[in-house]
């Protein structure tokens, strides 16, 4: 494969116990690729992308981000996890902390950049994702869609590479949805390389150079956006593709 | 083979660090079993009379002291032809619990009303007599293991009721009984159980009038009993305040009166949520059984180390043997109670996932 | 129904009187300034035969006192290893956390407290056959001696400096690291503080000279004197008290560590923090909410078992007080009023405490 891929997943392998979860994945991303996956739950998207940073240890085959193999050396890991940013189904803030501090936490304490300037880097950032003004409020005064919106800020303070994304619109109420997906489309006309697992079918109309859809541990169909939607190839996808606008 | 390298090598040496805590573990591992078998077996004397055969090994347990003595530690001074009383209530109670616990039987809430109720007396009659043609033994002769199930016993089966009752009248809306409840409570739950045993052993005589003399084991069986009661209604509460408020308003909005919907509504669900609490309480209820011992009661502990005087043993084995056969008896008891309210907990836990 | 409570109070009032008039006893709190006539080997402040039982009390409480903090601190250290060893990823590890846990904590407090007890004074030697470690360190059947210092004219005020000065040290390290601002020039500081205070130490001791003493234990005659000094009764509740209590401690902050989402792990994980910083910074701040609370009534539990005590006989308040000089004065009422007063008054300032730091940590919600 050239040199220009980002990420690059080859053959993988991964068991939950007796359960093949993910089987004999193939997938690479360029720079700057923004790119859906989406599938019934169960399928293993979540566990792709988990694998990407390490959150799960993945059995067979080969994981390399920005030239750095996956495996078990703590010092791969820790390289590859300042690279790739996350956010979660569940946000996943520290609650005991202020905005503020969840967002200057690993850049102090990963990067050991100075307080002061950690500030200023983390009031940028949330004013990117629009909410400078909450920095000294508590997670718990916020609401999930502010919520969701920190821990998108949190993930950029350590100016990653790459951002996951699992599901991140899937435990916000319908109105909040909205605020959460500009935020995301903002990040991915700035050039961001980007994975998203979610639903969301207008966000992947508009971003997506690639959706790709899972089913019980495998790829089943991978195509641009308007070719994924409007003619799909496979009866596992039509399905789907049917139960979701069904919706 | 190739399994157990690999799992040692995920679980045991994944890491530099974690290959020197396993090491460390393996050699703590060893030095602890090797000391324990040395002491227990291998230095240790089995056979003997008296502590003779202790005395020329000195490196070891002295377990003859223990078999030579075991009736009394079992019995206490309980007359030799009256043993069988106490047989039949040690196994009434061991048949009852294993039913209660492990048994698959449709009765089990009339059986443990029964276990609460008909045992304590049935035991009281058997143990004591004086009646039904059952000549009568005095409390000062029972001892060892008999008087610490006694007293666990006794402190269960009147702890749990005073606990629920203590527990309702500090949820009461009576502003004069959960002040009192409240006070009842904390008073026993602040003070430690020694001081309670040193009151009931030195203050309870002086509030009767002269004459009036109270049972020295029942002096130690109130001050155990409203001490456990305080720690009850605490776990109780617990399990009361864990009851969705719903459940209250449905008894009420049906028309049941209070005890009614108490009874038939909240006190069930409470008191099954409570189950590993009130279990729990049982636990430091049963060690701090030991403790009578300070104010002179003859229980499992206290008869073993009356006899370190016994001139016959006196070897520096005899108290260390002594202990850890009392720690052994302590430990398999507390052990399976606390086994079996984890088992609960566990129960549950599953329940409420599945919902 | 009032009037037969009061009633039943009258009449137990009544017996009591009598009986007491009966037996001759006094009542009343007089006796708190009497002559106790017995000494104790045991005691913090000055104290013998000729003190009062007030002063008695005061010794008693600082004996209660002392086994008590220092057992605190040594059931959280162990308790707090034994807790997160037991949720370690090494099988073996957190295979050993959980078998001490179940040992010690279902063994009755009393008989770990007279096992310890026996094996001092049974197992080990005589005074003149002691265990010696560099002729400084000596264990026996009457105790435990380290090497001590007695302190010389100035030695209480340059200490008193020192501890002043380490404190200092402490804070603005701490405070640095917190702010992790540790650049050149907070290094730089923090280095000069350390040094300046070095250097006017040695100039301290260069001029006047060391104002402290080694007081070393010695044989002398049938037993050690000198140095610091533990009796085995101590060293048997101090183990006892501590080893138990750790137990507990160990289930509470496992259940602590448990009780944290396993996304607040995971998000940590993804930010690239160190395990370290995911520990000290995310995890346990907010297990800390769970785990004070259990912890605070494990203290006060352990400050109460130290009444235990009264079995092998080491001064504490129930030990001396409600027994020793309530058997001198057989004034029961009052002493064991005293005694139950002072653990309820702690019980209850424990619990008032515990109340506001729940209110103060609640987390912050809309």
């Amino acid at each position: 494969m050239s040199g220009k891929h980002i990420i690059e997943i080859s053959y993988l392998d991964k068991y939950f116990g007796d359960f093949h979860v993910l089987k004999n994945i193939n997938l690479s991303v360029a720079a700057g690729e923004k790119i859906v996956i989406c599938g019934p739950s169960g399928s293993g998207k979540s566990t792709l992308i988990r694998c990407i940073n390490h959150l799960e240890r993945h059995d067979g085959g080969d994981i390399i981000v920005d030239g750095v193999p996956l495996d078990d050396k703590v010092k791969n890991i820790d390289h590859i996890r300042s690279e790739v940013g996350m956010v979660f189904q569940q946000f996943n803030l520290f609650p005991h902390m202020t905005v503020l501090e969840n967002c200057t936490l690993a850049p102090v304490w990963v990067k050991g950049i100075p307080r002061s300037e950690a500030d200023a880097l983390a009031l940028q950032y949330l004013e990117r994702v629009r909410i400078p003004d909450q920095a000294d409020k508590y997670p718990g005064q916020l609401s999930g869609g502010q919520q969701q919106r920190v821990a998108i800020a949190r993930s950029l303070c350590m100016q990653p590479r790459i951002m996951l994304f699992d599901e991140p619109t899937s435990a916000l109420d319908p109105e909040m949805i909205k605020e959460v997906l500009e935020v995301m489309v903002d990040l991915a006309e700035q050039g961001m390389t980007m994975l998203c697992v979610t639903h969301e079918m207008g966000f992947a109309r508009r971003v997506a150079d690639r959706v790709i859809f899972m089913d019980e541990g495998e790829i089943i169909e991978e195509n641009t956006p308007t070719a994924f939607f409007d003619n799909p190839q496979n009866e596992r996808t039509k399905l789907f593709l049917s139960q979701i606008i069904g919706d | 083979m190739q399994q157990v390298i690999k799992w040692s090598r995920e679980n045991l040496f994944a890491s530099r660090m974690n290959a020197l805590l396993s090491l460390a573990s393996l050699w703590l591992i060893y030095v602890t079993i090797e000391g324990v078998l040395s002491w227990a077996f291998l230095n240790a004397s089995f056979l003997g009379e008296d502590k003779s055969s202790c005395i020329t090994r000195p490196h070891g347990a002295c377990w003859p002291f223990v078999t030579a003595k075991f009736n009394q530690f079992i019995y206490g001074n309980y007359p030799a032809v009256e043993q069988w009383r106490v047989n039949i209530v040690f196994a009434l109670g061991t048949l009852g619990l294993s039913l209660l616990v492990a048994g698959r039987i449709n009765f089990k809430k009339q059986l443990a009303v029964l276990m609460l109720t008909a045992y304590p007396v049935l035991t009281f009659i058997l143990l004591s007599g004086g009646l039904l043609g059952l000549s009568y033994v005095e409390t000062n002769q029972w001892g060892g293991l008999l008087v610490t199930l006694v007293i666990a016993v006794t402190g269960i089966v009147v702890s749990l009721p005073l606990g629920i009752l203590l527990a309702l009248g500090r949820r009461s809306e009576l502003p004069i009984i959960r002040i009192m409840s409240i006070a009842f409570i904390e008073f026993w739950r602040g003070v430690p159980l020694i001081t309670v045993l040193f009151m009931a052993s030195v203050m309870l005589p002086l509030f009767l009038p002269k004459g009036m003399n109270f049972d020295a084991l029942l002096r130690c069986l109130i001050g155990v009993s409203l001490f456990a009661s305080a720690y009850m209604a605490e776990v109780i509460r617990g399990g009361l305040q864990a009851i969705a408020k719903g459940q209250y308003e449905a008894g009420k909005s049906m028309g049941l009166s209070y005890w009614k919907s108490m009874r038939l509504i909240i006190l069930p669900q409470a008191l099954v949520i409570s189950i590993p609490g009130i279990v729990n309480t049982f636990i430091g209820l049963f060690k701090d059984t030991t403790l009578v011992m300070i104010v002179g009661i003859f229980d499992l502990l206290g008869i073993i180390s009356f006899h370190f005087t016994d001139p016959n043993w006196t070897s520096p084995q005899v108290p260390i043997t002594g202990f850890v056969f009392a720690g052994l008896v302590f430990w398999v008891f507390c052990f399976a109670m606390s086994h079996y309210s984890k088992s609960v907990e566990r129960r549950f836990s599953v329940k409420g996932e599945s919902k | 129904m009032v009037a037969a409570f009061i009633g039943l109070v009258w009449w137990l009032v009544d017996n009591t009187v009598a009986n007491l008039a009966s037996q001759n006893v006094a009542t009343g709190f007089g006796f708190l300034g009497n002559n106790t006539g017995f000494d104790i080997n045991q005691k913090l402040i000055a104290y013998d035969e000729t003190s009062s039982y007030q002063r008695l009390l005061l010794v008693g409480l600082l004996n209660t006192a002392i086994v008590s903090v220092l057992g605190i601190l040594f059931a959280t250290l162990i308790g707090f290893m034994v807790g997160l060893a037991s949720l370690s990823d090494n099988w073996l590890v957190s295979k050993l956390a959980f078998i001490y846990v179940e040992i010690f904590r279902n063994l009755p407090l009393l008989i770990q407290i007279l096992f310890w007890y026996v094996l001092l004074i049974e197992i080990l030697p005589h005074p003149k056959k002691s265990f010696g470690l560099w002729e400084v360190f000596f264990l026996n059947n009457r105790g435990l001696y380290l090497p001590w210092f007695t302190t010389l004219p100035g030695g209480g005020y340059l200490l008193s400096v020192i501890g002043l000065f380490g404190a200092g040290c402490f804070y603005v390290a701490r405070k640095a690291r917190n702010m992790r601002e540790l650049n050149g020039q907070t290094k730089a500081y923090v280095r000069n503080y350390i040094l300046i205070g070095v250097i006017c130490l040695g100039g301290y001791l260069s001029l006047w000279g060391v104002p402290f003493e080694a007081n070393l234990p010695a044989l002398k005659g049938f037993n050690f004197r000198g140095g610091l000094s533990f009796t085995p009764e101590f060293v048997a509740l101090l183990v006892a008290l501590s080893l138990y209590t750790s137990s507990f401690i160990a289930e509470i902050v496992r259940a602590g560590v448990l009780s944290v989402s396993k996304g607040q792990f995971e998000a940590a994980k993804a930010l690239g923090l160190p395990s370290s910083v995911t520990m000290n910074k995310v995890i346990i701040p907010q297990a800390l909410r769970v785990i004070i609370p259990p912890l605070t009534s494990q203290y006060l539990n352990l400050t109460k078992n130290s009444s235990l005590a009264a079995a092998i006989a080491y001064p504490e308040l129930v030990s001396v007080f409600a027994g020793t000089a309530l058997n001198q004065t057989g004034q029961a009422v009052e002493i064991i009023f005293i005694t139950m007063s002072i653990y309820l008054f702690l019980s209850l300032l424990t619990s008032f405490l515990m109340n506001t730091y729940n209110a103060r940590v609640a987390l912050v919600e809309k």
